[in-house]
Order: C-alpha cells, then sequence, then structure tokens
C-alpha cells in the first residue's frame, strides 16, 4: 500500500510536483496518467526514494519515505523509466547482482532469481550477456531484477514506453499476475488507453497537481463525458501551469 | 561489508568483461612505462658510449704543418681529415653544423715550435651545441696531453725535472655507488608506477559512476535498500583492485626490463630484483585509495562518460607535479616530505632502488598519511552521491 500525501517537490524555480496526493491500495493496479511533464517520474521517485520531497509526506507499508528510506525501499521493486543493465553481465547476473544487494540470503538467491526468470519468460536468454537486447528483453529483465526480492509494492514508471505491440501484452500479463498475487501495482504512463486497460484506479496529474482521481467509471461520471480521452483532456483543463 | 563486497565483485568481473577496460588495465597501463623507459635508456647508452669510444674525424687546416701532432692525435683516435680550407670557411662550416670542431695550425707553428715559443693551434666550435661540445673537449683534450708532453721534454732536456711544473697532484675520488648512479634515471619509474596505475583504475572509476548513471542502470541501483556510501566505497575499491592489478604487472614487466638493458654499461646496478618488486609494490600501495577515490569523485561530478574521461586524464598528471618540482630541485628524502603523497612513494621508491636505507618512520609515515587523505576523499565522494542531482 502506498499512501502519498500533499507532496512537493520544485528543481530550483521550476515547481516540479504540487500538494500531490493519493494512494495505491493493495491488490490493485493504480495507473499514473499525465502528459509528459507533468510531474509523474518526480512523484515516482520520490517513492523509491531517489530524491527527497520538498514538503508533504510518502509512505510504504506505513514505512516513511524520507525517515526511514532503507526500509521502505525494501519494501518496493522500482523500474525507473529507461532503466539501464550491465551489458557485460547476462541476465541472471544482472538479477542475482540485485537479489545480493537487496539482502536476498544466500541459500535463496538462486531459487528466487530463477523463479523470476520463469515468471517473466527470461529463460531464452537468461545465459547471454545483455548487451545487444531488444528493447522488450531489457525491460523484462529491468523488471525481473526489480521484483526479485520479493517486494509487496511495484513501482513502474512508464514501463511499455518503446515496446512493440507483443511486448506490451506480455508486460500486461505480468502486471495482472502481480495485481492477482495481492501486490500493491502503481504504474506510470501517458497513454490513456493503456492505463484504461489495465488499471483499477486512475490518478491524472497534469503541471504538478493532481487533476482528477477515481475508477474510470468515477472519472468519466465526474467529467460528464463518455470518453476516457476527453475525460483526460476535460481533466488536465482544471489544472493550469503553476502560477 | 556484504554489500560492499558484492559491489566490488560485481564490478570487477562487469569489468574484466569489457576488453577495452581490461586492454587499458593489463597491456597499455602497465606496459607503456616499462617500454617507453627501455626505449628512453637504450638511446641514452648508446648515446653517452658511443662519444667516447668512436673515432673521431676533425678537419684540420694546415695538417702537413705538424706531423708529429698528427701522429699523437690519432693515437688518440682523432683523424684528421679533409674539410674547409680557409678560417672563414672553418667558422661558416661550425656555425652551420657542417662540422662539429674544425683545427687550424698555424702556417708559424713550426716555426714557434723550434723557437720554443707557444705555438698557436685554433680548435673552432660552437659551444651552444651539446655534441660539439663534448667533441671540441675531447680535442682540446688530446691537444692539451700534447703539450704538457712537449713542456715536460723541453724541460728535461734543460736538466729540470718535469715534476716542477705539478705543485699539486689532484687525485679525484667519485663516492658514488653504481647503484646510486641509477637513482637518477630510475627514478622517473615512479611516475610510471603511479601513472600505470591510475590507468588501471580509470576506466572502472568512469564506468561505475558516470558510466552508470549513463546506461541508466544508475537510478535502479539506488532505489534497492542498501545505502549510497556502501556503493561508492564498493566502487572506489573495485577501482583499487584493477589498480593493484596493473601496479603488479607494471612492476613485473620492469623487473623483465631491467635484466634486458645494459645498465651496467652506465655504472649503474640498480636494485630492483624482485624483492625489491614487492617492496616497490607495498610502497605504492598506499596511494591506489587515494588515485581511486579521487578519479571516482571527479568522474562521478561529470555528466557523461566522455566528460568524465576528459576529467579524469587531469587527474592522471597530478601526481607528476610534486615528483616533477623534486627532481629540479633535487631534494633529498626528509620526513616532512613523506606526508606529500605521490612525493613520498617516489624519494622512497628512488632510495630503494638506489640501495640506500630505507628509513622505516619514512614508510610508515607515508603509507598512514596517504592513507588518511585516500581515506578522506573516499569519504567525501561518498557524501557527494547522497546529492539528488546526481541523477542528472
Amino acid at each position: 500500500m502506498i499512501r502519498v500525501q500533499n507532496i512537493t517537490k520544485n528543481f530550483g524555480a521550476v515547481k516540479a510536483v504540487r500538494d500531490v496526493s493519493f494512494e495505491a491500495p493493495d491488490g490493485k493496479i493504480t495507473g499514473l496518467l499525465g502528459p509528459n511533464g507533468a510531474g509523474k517520474s518526480t512523484t515516482l521517485r520520490v517513492l523509491y526514494t531517489v530524491i527527497k520531497p520538498d514538503s508533504g509526506s510518502a509512505s510504504i507499508d506505513g514505512v516513511d519515505v524520507v525517515t526511514d528510506s532503507l526500509e521502505a525501499r525494501r519494501r518496493v521493486g522500482a523500474l525507473p523509466h529507461g532503466a539501464g543493465l550491465y551489458q557485460h553481465l547476462t541476465a541472471r547476473e544482472n538479477i542475482a547482482y540485485y537479489a545480493t544487494l537487496a539482502g536476498v540470503p544466500k541459500a535463496e538467491i538462486d531459487g528466487r532469481v530463477e523463479k523470476v526468470i520463469d515468471e517473466l519468460e527470461i529463460i531464452e536468454f537468461a545465459d547471454r550477456q545483455t548487451k545487444g537486447f531488444s528493447q522488450g528483453q531489457r525491460t523484462k529483465v529491468a523488471l525481473a531484477r526489480s521484483l526479485v526480492h520479493d517486494p509487496h509494492n511495484v513501482i513502474l514508471d512508464e514501463p511499455t514506453s518503446g515496446l512493440d505491440v507483443t511486448a506490451t501484452r506480455s508486460l500486461r500479463d505480468i502486471i495482472r499476475k502481480l495485481k492477482s498475487n495481492g501486490r500493491c501495482v502503481l504504474f506510470s504512463s501517458h497513454i490513456m488507453q493503456e492505463v484504461a486497460a489495465l488499471c483499477d484506479d486512475i490518478v491524472i496529474i497534469s503541471h504538478g497537481k493532481v487533476a482528477i482521481q477515481g475508477t474510470t467509471e468515477r472519472i468519466l461520471e465526474r467529467t460528464g463525458t463518455d470518453d476516457l480521452e476527453d475525460a483526460f483532456v476535460a481533466a488536465i483543463r482544471r489544472v493550469g501551469p503553476a502560477a | 561489508m556484504k554489500t560492499i563486497l558484492t559491489v566490488i565483485r560485481k564490478e570487477v568481473l562487469d569489468n574484466f568483461r569489457d576488453r577495452r577496460t581490461l586492454l587499458t588495465a593489463v597491456v597499455m597501463g602497465p606496459m607503456f612505462g616499462p617500454l617507453l623507459f627501455a626505449v628512453m635508456i637504450n638511446l641514452s647508452i648508446e648515446k653517452s658510449l658511443s662519444a667516447g669510444e668512436r673515432d673521431l674525424d676533425v678537419p684540420i687546416i694546415g695538417a702537413e704543418l705538424a706531423p708529429n701532432l698528427m701522429r699523437f692525435l690519432e693515437s688518440k683516435g682523432i683523424n684528421a681529415v679533409d674539410g674547409p680550407e680557409t678560417v672563414d670557411e672553418a667558422i661558416e662550416a661550425v656555425k652551420t653544423g657542417e662540422q662539429s670542431v674544425v683545427v687550424r695550425i698555424v702556417p708559424e707553428f713550426g716555426e714557434q715550435l723550434a723557437n720554443a715559443e707557444p705555438a698557436t693551434v685554433e680548435v673552432y666550435s660552437d659551444e651552444a651545441d651539446n655534441d660539439a661540445r663534448k667533441e671540441a673537449r675531447r680535442v682540446r683534450s688530446a691537444l692539451g696531453e700534447y703539450s704538457q708532453r712537449l713542456s715536460a721534454l723541453r724541460l728535461m732536456a734543460r736538466g729540470v725535472s718535469p715534476q716542477v711544473l705539478r705543485s699539486i697532484n689532484i687525485d679525484e675520488v667519485d663516492v658514488s655507488t653504481p647503484s646510486g648512479r641509477s637513482g637518477l634515471i630510475l627514478g622517473m619509474m615512479s611516475y610510471f608506477f603511479i601513472f600505470a596505475m591510475l590507468i588501471g583504475g580509470m576506466y572502472l572509476a568512469i564506468d561505475s559512476t558516470a558510466g552508470e548513471r549513463e546506461r541508466g542502470s544508475l537510478e535502479p541501483l539506488l532505489s534497492l535498500p542498501v545505502t549510497r556510501d556502501q556503493l561508492m566505497l564498493g566502487k572506489i575499491l573495485a577501482s583499487c583492485v584493477f589498480m593493484a592489478l596493473s601496479l603488479a604487472l607494471c612492476i613485473a614487466a620492469f623487473v623483465v626490463a631491467i635484466g634486458f638493458l645494459p645498465l651496467q654499461k652506465l655504472g649503474m646496478t640498480p636494485n630492483f630484483g624482485p624483492v625489491a618488486a614487492v617492496g616497490a609494490f607495498f610502497i605504492l600501495a598506499p596511494f591506489m585509495l587515494l588515485g581511486a577515490a579521487m578519479m571516482t569523485l571527479v568522474a562521478s561530478f561529470t555528466k557523461s562518460y566522455k566528460e568524465a574521461q576528459t576529467w579524469v586524464s587531469a587527474v592522471l598528471f597530478a601526481p607528476t607535479l610534486p615528483i616533477i618540482v623534486v627532481s629540479i630541485l633535487q631534494v633529498r628524502p626528509a620526513f616532512e616530505l613523506m606526508f606529500v603523497p605521490s612525493l613520498s612513494q617516489h624519494l622512497l621508491l628512488v632510495d630503494m632502488v638506489k640501495n640506500e636505507p630505507i628509513v622505516l618512520e619514512n614508510v610508515i609515515a607515508s603509507a598512514i598519511s596517504t592513507l588518511l587523505l585516500g581515506g578522506l576523499i573516499a569519504w567525501i565522494a561518498a557524501k557527494l552521491y547522497r546529492r539528488e542531482g546526481l541523477l542528472g
């Protein structure tokens, strides 16, 4: 369960995130939807603790991301946007490295690595050095290594960008599987159809502010439209750029 | 601790598989110094030996006027050859560098000699030219010797002992040992060692910081439940592993290279066998942490791999400065100097190669001060790794 309360983050004069609050419950997929530069990545970065909010707070399973960031990181598997692999290591070595760093007991590492390789259908290229992998293969390996320590919460920043249709579909299946395991999945995207196809709850942000949030039906109802794209545009209009 | 070891193991494995990094660390860095060194020493040996042993061909104007002198010069390995015929031509030839030395026997030479007056021999040379100066000196000293002989004969003919002209007998005793002379040239060895060390760790330092960010693998790494200090320390120590490898190879290459160099011909017997090699490794080892921390710090400040390469290359030259200053000033090892990294290692190494006693306190002071500074810079690097700007 991820809870975000009134977080604000400025980079110099740029107000990246303004007073953002939302919740991502367990066993559901929450989609962070917004145009490019809306503040999605910044919000997610605060959640997987690589940056600190200027004000407000956020917690993972009740653990504060600022005051107890190490414990918060233990409960999160994060796939940052454009995450890269170590080219000279095999897929398996990449995953095992993260498992060790994440504190998976030595005796369990092989088993866990094998399990994610199996779940994400990586086995075919698991023992090849990752140099020259396709975008789809890279994303799978990157996701596998962030899931190897079996985190209860999963944060994915634009995971489908650059993927072809098959890879996108297979990734969606994986995300649904994560949900059915009872995990809390939070993922960002600027593509509405994708969010609509996958998410239980949607948080639309624009100009660093939450424009609207709720289930797809509620959002349609509240914006008075019957098409999510119209709803998206209508919602974005509600918030203007930072003063 | 486990985390740090994990990071070290991964970085070392990763970079071992990177051909460019490996090539630099185990071939370019360690071999460049010994090779350059061997070439330089060979050249200088050849030059200094040839100057003394080769016969010298000197154009002598009016050689026919002094047949005895010519015979004497020939016995000293100085042969009269054809060349300029007049004074003007002689000056011109020396000026243009066509001839190093031209000797002219004045037409009155025979007459002056017969009258027991000082007979004139003119030596033309360009004293600004190093080679010419050496040759002119050889000619002058041969002429001086001939002059002394004649004087001695003249005194004897007058019943005076030639000893009266020698009021002082100068006895020169050169106390420099063959190993001591080695120190001068072998002093540059220490820089090659430091250079090889830094080159060895350079790519790993860049790859694990700027490279990691450029690949986009930094952000997921930072989202793992480990502290940034641990990551940074692991990366710095991984650089040290590569540096140790490069240093060991470089020292081994020097031991081999020195075996092939005809150093004894220069009157040098450097103390650089296997025992000294191990000693050199331990004298230089403390510099690894400092070098790795410095390179990692610089590389983690830069925004891209290329930028990092530029700045880290600058770090390669920093350790030369103290060595150059000291080589010019001819400083002797002193306790205070042991607190200057790179310089202290250099001084200790030179002493060892010269076979002079090494003061244990100096070794300890050098190691501790270098390690402390290295630790401090590693600490700063780790603190800076906490910045958010790191993500770029």
